[in-house]
């Protein structure tokens, strides 16, 4: 069986680091500090989401591909030349590693939709795109769009985390912000698009935990056009948060007060206009509550959010020094690659930790 | 010619315990139990009994117990002795046969066919004595669209919606069909438990105005007791558009019960049969139903949602989207097994399906269709228990009506004979020496035990399987294993079998 045939539940490790000032870093600094968490993870996933990475193709989507054969692959292309005018494409380059193995192909393509069928679908140039990766991970059989953001990329597969980012040459890309995962699934998904990140656009997630809600959730997410093909929490959450902030224009702030509400009986001690907005927000969005144990650090253009859920069921700290802010798991992941910090200290269940570029990268 | 009909129930009396304190006489409207001067002892004419325990319950020496007669037609699988009994009747007298509560006969229940999860290991599960544990939730629409005031804040054009402490209402019961005694224990057990109770077409009293916060209204096809202040009065307006316990045939209270006040309440003729219309004469279609759902609005200035409650039938799926569409904020779907306090017994026992599918199915079709936000759903005929309650919320309920169970709570003993007016529990009756026998100070505080009950359990279960808010266990169906059932009935439930992994 393979990711998407059955539930897969995984415990895990997360971190993520960005530089406020947009100075740039390499993947190799997620790569040790990630790799200090090796027991949190099984050596069934790892992965990365790097942000700024493609500074020569920004304007355009850069879509990771895994394809399973050459036939996914030629029905990919073809779908892709329907939709998309491709700017670049090559194979991913990777170092070969012994202890990452059955890699499928790996290809990255840089995308820009074709105007005409834009215009014709009437549909804004995101939501666009996001239905087209939708698509193709529903449709062709074999073929699975992991990445798909501008000036981002995920990275992600089968083995130890630290294993992944060397095998990806990640010492090689800069980014202003980075995130990454250690995978412990319960089941044994052998699959590279069952690792995390899980993206959708620029919208990346890494999670660690068990969610109680996710037939919940993902029944809901399915009536807006959302397909959950991997049976992961981090996916429907991913889609969660892009309902959230791209189609209702929900803020992250807003997101976590939907995603990891207070309480009814602590929302009701709120002072104005807390106490009525976030009354509103649970009213309006009910079935898009999350519980059970949850820990993620979502990627986006502009910065990294951290949150847990409101029972605080999953251990996760944030720290800062100078430009940089740390959100990890443990403690020890952050002191790897920064010993010296300005601050150090753990959120409260619920409380969305929000690191942006201090620019938010030239957008509103 | 009467060919006689031997009771279903015999009467057993201990002399050895019997005091003979004609306790039994004067507790059994039904007049079953008589003294014999002559022999000086207590005498039993169990034709009349309906098997009410009202009898053993009160006697205060134990010394009564009711049995299933031995007696025997020659034994066949096809004509049972009921089957037989009631050709007799019919041919005695030409009627049709009426029954009372809900459908007795032994269809699947498929509540007891699914099995509900809990957490190990992976994922913690909740404690509800030492964490939080939320079953408030919100019924109405909730199709929105973000919109903002000049300070960026969110606007507040949600539609009205009803708040609720926990997922359990008190089903349409009109007054007349039960009494004013039952009516005022669910009105104040409402009122405590933070939910409502229903009205039923029967009108609402005037002494029963101030707990209308706490009141859904019903509007039926006989629009009995339906006027302004009524309207105004509830928190929630019900369009009754059918019963599970009668699905297609209009409401009917015997007029027997309807005394002075009952008539006044509803504004009818005192003593005559109150029969509704099937439809509503207004009704013939699905645009008609919504120029009355659009009507209610208007009249009560879009201050409240509209329920639209339908029977549990063949084609629910459908009609459901069709009222989804209609501007109903809240569908109540009512089960083939929900009660009644009368309906042709053959109707009762062979119109409509259960509720676990109906539910089932009007869920996945209103999240198919992209309109699972229109409505709020609320499943009832019949919930029982706690875990009725649970698995109908994973299935997809918001919440659920409970009819039958908050009649238990009161006292009644579903001897099924409510039609007749002569409720020895003081519930399903009007004849005031029969309904002071319900302390509505006590009853009310037995419904207020029930529900309390039933939210700790629900806590315990949503807890275990490491839920902390009734929202997440809405339409959480991976929450459920089916066991016993058929491929078409999982499909159908939209679960898996019992011991298939996640």
């Amino acid at each position: 069986m393979r990711e998407g045939h059955f539930r897969n539940p995984s415990g895990c490790a997360v971190a993520a680091v960005i530089d406020r000032g947009g100075n740039k870093l390499t993947g190799e600094s997620m790569i040790s500090a990630i790799e200090v968490m090796h027991d949190r993870s099984n050596g069934l996933g790892g992965g990365f989401a790097g942000y700024g990475i493609y500074p020569h193709f920004k304007d355009v989507y850069a879509f990771h591909l895994f394809f399973d054969t050459q036939r996914a692959q030629e029905e990919t292309e073809a779908f892709l030349k329907r939709h998309f005018e491709i700017v670049y494409c090559s194979e991913i380059q990777t170092r070969k590693l012994p202890s990452v193995k059955n890699e499928p192909v790996i290809f990255r393509y840089f995308l820009a939709p074709l105007p005409i069928k834009l215009s014709n679908s009437h549909l804004d140039e995101r939501e666009y795109v996001a239905r087209c990766v939708i698509k193709i991970n529903s449709v062709i059989d074999g073929a699975h769009v992991f990445s798909s953001g501008k000036n981002m990329g995920i990275f992600k597969g089968v083995g130890y985390p630290e294993d992944i980012g060397r095998f990806y040459r990640l010492d090689e890309y800069e980014g202003y912000a980075w995130t990454c995962h250690g995978r412990y699934p319960t089941n044994t998904p052998g699959w590279w698009g069952g690792a995390h990140p899980f993206g959708l656009l620029d919208l990346s997630v890494v999670h660690n935990g068990e969610i109680s809600s996710y037939d919940a959730n993902r029944r809901y997410m399915e009536m807006f056009g959302y397909k959950c093909t991997l049976q992961t929490d981090t996916e429907v959450i991913a889609y969660i948060i892009d309902y959230l902030v791209r189609r209702q224009r929900l803020t992250l702030e807003e997101v976590s007060h939907v995603i990891a509400a207070s309480f009814w009986s602590t929302i009701e001690r709120k002072e104005e206009p807390a106490r009525s907005q976030e009354t509103l927000l649970r009213r309006m969005f009910p079935s898009l509550l999350v519980t059970g144990p949850f820990s993620i650090i979502v990627g986006y253009s502009c910065g990294i959010m951290g949150l847990c859920d409101r029972l605080k069921l999953r251990s996760m700290i944030c720290a800062e020094k100078g430009d940089r802010a740390y959100i990890s798991s443990e403690e020890s992941a952050i002191r790897r690659i920064e010993p010296s910090l300005d601050r150090l200290y753990s959120p409260a269940g619920g409380e969305a930790v929000i690191y942006e570029l201090y620019d938010r990268g030239g957008q509103a | 010619m009467q060919l006689y009909i031997r009771p279903e129930y015999e009467v057993i009396r201990n002399e050895a315990r019997c005091i003979v304190c004609r306790v039994c006489e004067r507790q059994c409207a039904n007049e079953v139990h008589s003294f014999d001067p002559e022999t000086g002892l207590m005498r039993a004419d169990e034709s009349k009994c309906v098997n009410c325990h009202r009898c053993v319950s009160l006697c205060p020496t134990h010394a009564l117990k009711i049995v299933k007669t031995d007696d025997t037609y020659r034994e066949n699988a096809n004509w049972e002795a009921q089957t037989i009994n009631e050709v007799y009747r019919q041919a005695n007298t030409g009627g049709v046969l009426l029954s009372s509560m809900g459908n007795p006969k032994p269809y699947p229940v498929f509540w007891d066919k699914l099995l509900i999860n809990a957490s190990q290991v992976t994922n913690p599960p909740i404690d509800p004595l030492r964490e939080p544990m939320e079953t408030q939730l919100y019924l109405g629409k909730r199709t929105i669209k973000v919109e903002r005031d000049e300070k960026g804040l969110i606007k507040d054009t949600l539609p009205p919606q009803l708040k609720l402490s926990v997922p359990v209402m008190f089903s349409a019961m009109s007054y007349g069909s039960i009494s004013y005694n039952a009516h005022e224990s669910l009105a104040r057990a409402a009122e405590e438990l933070g939910t409502y109770y229903n009205t039923g077409e029967g009108g609402l009293h005037s002494d029963f105005y101030k707990y209308g916060r706490h009141t859904i209204v019903q509007v039926a096809s006989g629009r009995f007791g339906v006027h302004k202040e009524y309207l105004e009065t509830a928190a929630a307006i019900e369009i009754k558009m059918g019963q599970g316990a009668k699905p297609g045939i209009g409401g009917h209270l015997p007029g027997g019960k309807i005394s002075e006040d009952v008539s006044k309440t509803r504004m009818i003729p005192q003593g005559v049969d109150a029969i509704s219309p099937a439809p509503h004469h207004d009704i013939y279609s699905i645009e008609d139903l919504k120029q009355l759902v659009d009507s209610l609005k208007e009249a009560t200035e879009y201050k409240k949602p509209i329920i639209v409650k339908i029977a549990a039938v063949h084609n629910a799926a459908a009609i459901a989207s069709g009222i989804a569409r209609s501007g109903a904020d809240i569908i109540a779907i009512d089960g083939f097994r929900g009660g009644t306090g009368a309906a042709p017994t053959r109707i009762r026992d062979n119109v409509g399906i259960p509720i676990e599918m109906a539910l089932a199915q009007i869920d996945e079709r209103l999240r198919a269709e992209g309109i699972r936000d229109n409505v709020s759903i609320v499943a009832g005929g019949s919930v029982r228990s706690s875990a009725d309650v649970v698995k109908a919320i994973a299935l997809g309920a918001d919440a659920c009506y409970i009819g039958t169970a908050a009649l238990l709570a009161l006292g009644c003993h579903l001897c099924r004979s409510c039609h007749t007016g002569k409720c020895n529990w003081g519930i399903a009756t009007q004849r005031p020496d029969l309904v002071k026998r319900l302390n509505p100070d006590l009853g009310y505080k037995r419904l207020v035990n029930l529900v309390t009950a039933w939210k700790h359990e629900i806590e315990e279960m949503m807890g275990g399987m490491g839920i902390n808010s009734l929202e997440a266990l809405r339409g959480n169906r991976l929450m459920l294993r089916g066991i016993g059932l058929t491929d078409t009935e999982l499909r159908l439930l939209g679960v898996r079998y019992a011991g298939e992994s996640l």
